[in-house]
């Protein structure tokens, strides 16, 4: 089936030629970080975490957002998303991909990175996110690729995918719970240390993936022949209103914890944030106004219903979402828990440009990943039209 | 009509494939001769185990100083040694370009110890070599 | 799947057990087994600890570095050209970045007059319940059972969850190869490490096998504000010292059980 990636349009190749060039720039800067040194980032000894950790935090929700299309499918007999879970399993497997990628080019010592196998620790949060990111993207490739196989022959699916799709559903929401866990378990981060983390995860994921899910559908189906329906696209948009809103009111919950509580280790990031620290400003105050104002904007057009029925206003409420979830998971919450430091130092994260084209180059190779996919899926739904 | 491309093909991937055999053909390539740097007589084992295992010994040198704080290595031989590839080891083979340089390079063998264990300081005169 | 087929898999599946014939025989036939013993001269402890009597820097000269000096010398510690990149095992910092849990001006105006402003020393307080070695994903840090939370450069894959878990601010990641930047003189019976790994202060368990104090408080003998020992000793001076001061470790709360105590 993958033979159906290498024909299309000339958009579509021009597309694929823009890609590769994205991820062959990146690429040779990753070579530049191996020789180097993790130096080569805007990563320091106060934030030890950056970018990559941010996309990585930021796309394990997008991965997750499957299992809303195949939950109500599946287990819910919702016939409406019958035409694009695939969809939904093809952005996970693409979503995965690059969050096991952000990883692999975050490390210091990429070359031992079979050593989290080689020595396994039970008691070390990765290397459960290890274990459930891989068996969620293995997973997705088996299920995605038998069911548009057997759709492909007409036939139906064989009997051993069903119980792996049930699987999936559990496994999806431990992605994001694990991925979670990473940093709601620190004790010396108090920003970090909220029992709503996971929660706050399930919450965005569940906003962010089925918002991009939209657009694609609302994409392919002005330059595709595929048409998802518009009653599969209503049923995506009440779920993401539903995830956005409950998304907005966890970020209240942490708010009010924090600034009735007046306890300095958790309110003094919430303040760097918003406003800056102790006369220091912020690099990250701009993002964190953004990223609110995007997120009750996005609330606004999504809870009414006229704005969300329409063909104009629903893109923009999921380009708000999906950009306001993008600065929050991708960029601040990771920041955020290194500024200020445990010993109250506030050093300023500024990527650099080596850094800002990897973590380019990364998201080509997953929008490569997807474009192929998607292509073969839609190839294989056009000829059975016939 | 395709039977002969085919052929054809076979025969250019195969002559590619073995054309590394081809090119160094009647150039014998002789082993390297080592300079072992000491007139020491032993090793901290019998020289046919270091030759064959001496990656295994260090690897279980490493285990032990980091991971279990055991310091001395008591030989098969019985005699006790310091376990330390940079004050142990290089006392005796003190030149690593005449020594451990030699074979990895003639078995194309990057060994990272050096990225961070501090290779012995190399003066002009060459080592001295066991017969 | 048919007859002829079934046999050839079931027969090569067979063979493969016979892979393991070498490794049986191999691990029946030793003789003159090599044995891995601590130095005669080793230091053992039940929990190694250190106090820290802030006061005495007191006697020493005015800006007086020395436990930092030694302890990054004998450990070919970097000093990094830019500050984002520093690597530092031991050092020194103002009472409130020491203590930030402690907000409290007034000890800031003791620290301040009967102190002379003097810093506190820092440095990886060696946790009984590490979060370092709790989230360490291939336990390249982990826990030794004399208390001393140890670095295995070897096998750190430079993920960096250690140096987010760890409330202290203790551990540095090699952010390029450290050694252009050495500036001190190479100490040739000690390793450098390379880019990419994490490193900290691991209580010279080095010199402790050979019999000798930690650095940092060689270095200080003459003024004793660092004081190593036993925990695990009843005896021991710094059980003594804990006895007779009331002494107090950096953010309690968290439940990490330091073994570094402060005493003013």
């Amino acid at each position: 089936m993958l033979e159906k990636a290498l024909t299309g349009s000339r958009s579509y190749k021009g597309w694929i030629v823009f890609l590769l060039i994205v991820l062959g720039i990146g690429f040779l800067n990753y070579l530049r970080q191996l020789n180097y040194g993790l130096g080569i980032t805007g990563m320091s000894r106060d934030v030890s975490w950056g970018l990559y950790i941010g996309q990585f935090t930021f796309l394990v929700g997008v991965a997750a957002s499957a299992v809303m299309l195949v939950l109500p499918y599946y287990l819910h007999n919702h016939k409406v998303f019958g035409k694009i879970t695939i969809l939904g399993e093809f952005l996970a497997v693409a979503s995965v991909t690059m969050c096991l990628s952000f990883i692999i080019v975050d490390l210091g010592q990429p070359m031992r990175a079979f050593n989290v196998l080689l020595y396994p620790t039970p008691n070390s949060v990765l290397f459960w996110d290890m274990i459930v990111l891989n068996g969620y993207l293995f997973l997705n490739i088996v299920i995605g690729w038998a069911v548009l196989g057997a759709e492909r022959r007409d036939a139906p699916p064989p009997k051993w995918v069903k119980p792996l799709i049930y699987i999936s559903i559990p496994w999806a929401i431990s992605i994001h719970t694990v991925t979670a866990f990473l940093y709601a378990g620190l004790p010396g981060r108090g920003f970090w240390l909220t029992a709503i983390m996971a929660p706050r995860f399930l919450g965005s994921a569940f906003a962010s993936g089925p918002s991009l899910l939209i657009l694609f559908c609302l994409f392919l189906r002005k330059y595709t022949k595929f048409d998802a329906g518009w009653e599969a696209i209503q049923s995506l948009a009440k779920i993401v209103t539903y995830a956005m809103v409950i998304s907005v009111f966890f970020f209240l919950c942490e708010i009010f914890t924090v600034y009735y509580s007046q306890i300095p280790e958790h309110m003094d990031h919430f303040t760097y944030l918003f406003t800056g620290l102790h006369g220091h400003s912020s690099n990250l105050m701009p993002w964190m106004w953004i990223t609110s104002v995007l997120a009750i904007l996005a609330v606004v057009l999504l809870t009414n219903p006229k704005t969300r029925n329409n063909e104009t206003f629903l893109p923009i409420a999921c380009v708000c979402v999906f950009a306001s979830l993008w600065t929050e998971k991708g960029l601040l919450l990771v920041l955020t828990g290194f500024i200020p430091s445990p010993l109250e130092s506030l050093t300023q994260y500024v990527p650099t440009l080596p850094e800002m084209s990897i973590t380019l180059g990364v998201w080509a190779l997953g929008f490569l990943i997807l474009t192929i996919l998607y292509k073969v899926a839609l190839s294989v739904k056009e000829s059975l039209a016939h | 009509m395709n039977g002969v491309k085919i052929a054809i093909g076979v025969i250019i991937f195969v002559v590619l494939v073995t054309s590394p055999f081809w090119y160094n053909f009647g150039k014998a390539s002789v082993p390297p001769k080592l300079e072992i740097g000491t007139t020491e007589k032993a090793c901290v084992e019998p020289t046919p185990y270091m030759k064959s295992s001496h990656m295994q010994l260090l690897n279980d040198w490493r285990d032990q100083v980091v991971r279990s704080g055991n310091r001395v290595y008591v030989s098969s031989t019985g005699k006790k040694f310091d376990i330390s590839l940079q004050n142990t080891c290089t006392k005796c083979h003190a030149k690593k370009t005449e020594f451990c340089d030699r074979c990895h390079n003639y078995v194309d063998a990057s060994p990272k110890c050096w990225d961070c264990h501090i290779e012995p300081k190399e003066t002009k005169e060459a080592g001295r070599s066991d017969k | 799947m048919d007859s002829t087929r079934r046999r050839f898999l079931q027969i090569a599946g067979l063979s493969v057990l016979g892979l393991g014939v070498k490794p049986a025989i191999d691990a029946l036939a030793q003789s003159g087994q090599p044995e891995f013993v601590h130095g005669p001269q080793a230091l053992t402890g039940k929990r190694w600890g250190m106090v820290v009597d802030q006061k005495k820097c007191l006697k020493a000269k005015e800006g007086c570095k020395l436990c930092v000096d030694a302890c990054h010398r004998v450990h070919n510690v970097p000093s990094m050209d830019n500050p984002k990149h520093e690597v530092k095992w031991i050092w020194q910092t103002p009472f409130d970045q020491a203590f930030p849990d402690s907000e409290n001006e007034y000890m800031k105006e003791f620290v301040q007059d009967s102190m002379k402003g003097l810093p506190f020393i820092v440095l990886c307080n060696h946790c009984d319940n590490p979060p370092c070695v709790r989230v360490c994903p291939t336990k390249a840090t982990f826990r030794r059972p004399d208390g001393i939370v140890m670095m295995d450069y070897h096998r750190c894959i430079g993920c960096r969850y250690c140096m987010a878990a760890c409330p202290y601010g203790a551990r540095s990641l090699n952010w390029r190869d450290p050694r252009p930047f050495i500036k001190t003189e190479l100490d040739r019976d000690y390793p450098t490490r390379t880019r990419g790994v994490v490193e900290k202060c691991t209580f010279c368990d080095e010199r402790l096998a050979k019999g000798l104090m930690p650095a940092c408080v060689d270095a200080c003998k003459e003024y004793k504000a660092l004081v190593f020992g036993d925990l695990g000793d009843p005896k021991s001076e710094v059980r003594e010292l804990l006895r007779q001061n009331p002494s107090f470790r950096r953010k309690p709360q968290l439940g990490t059980q330091p073994s570094v105590y402060y005493i003013v």
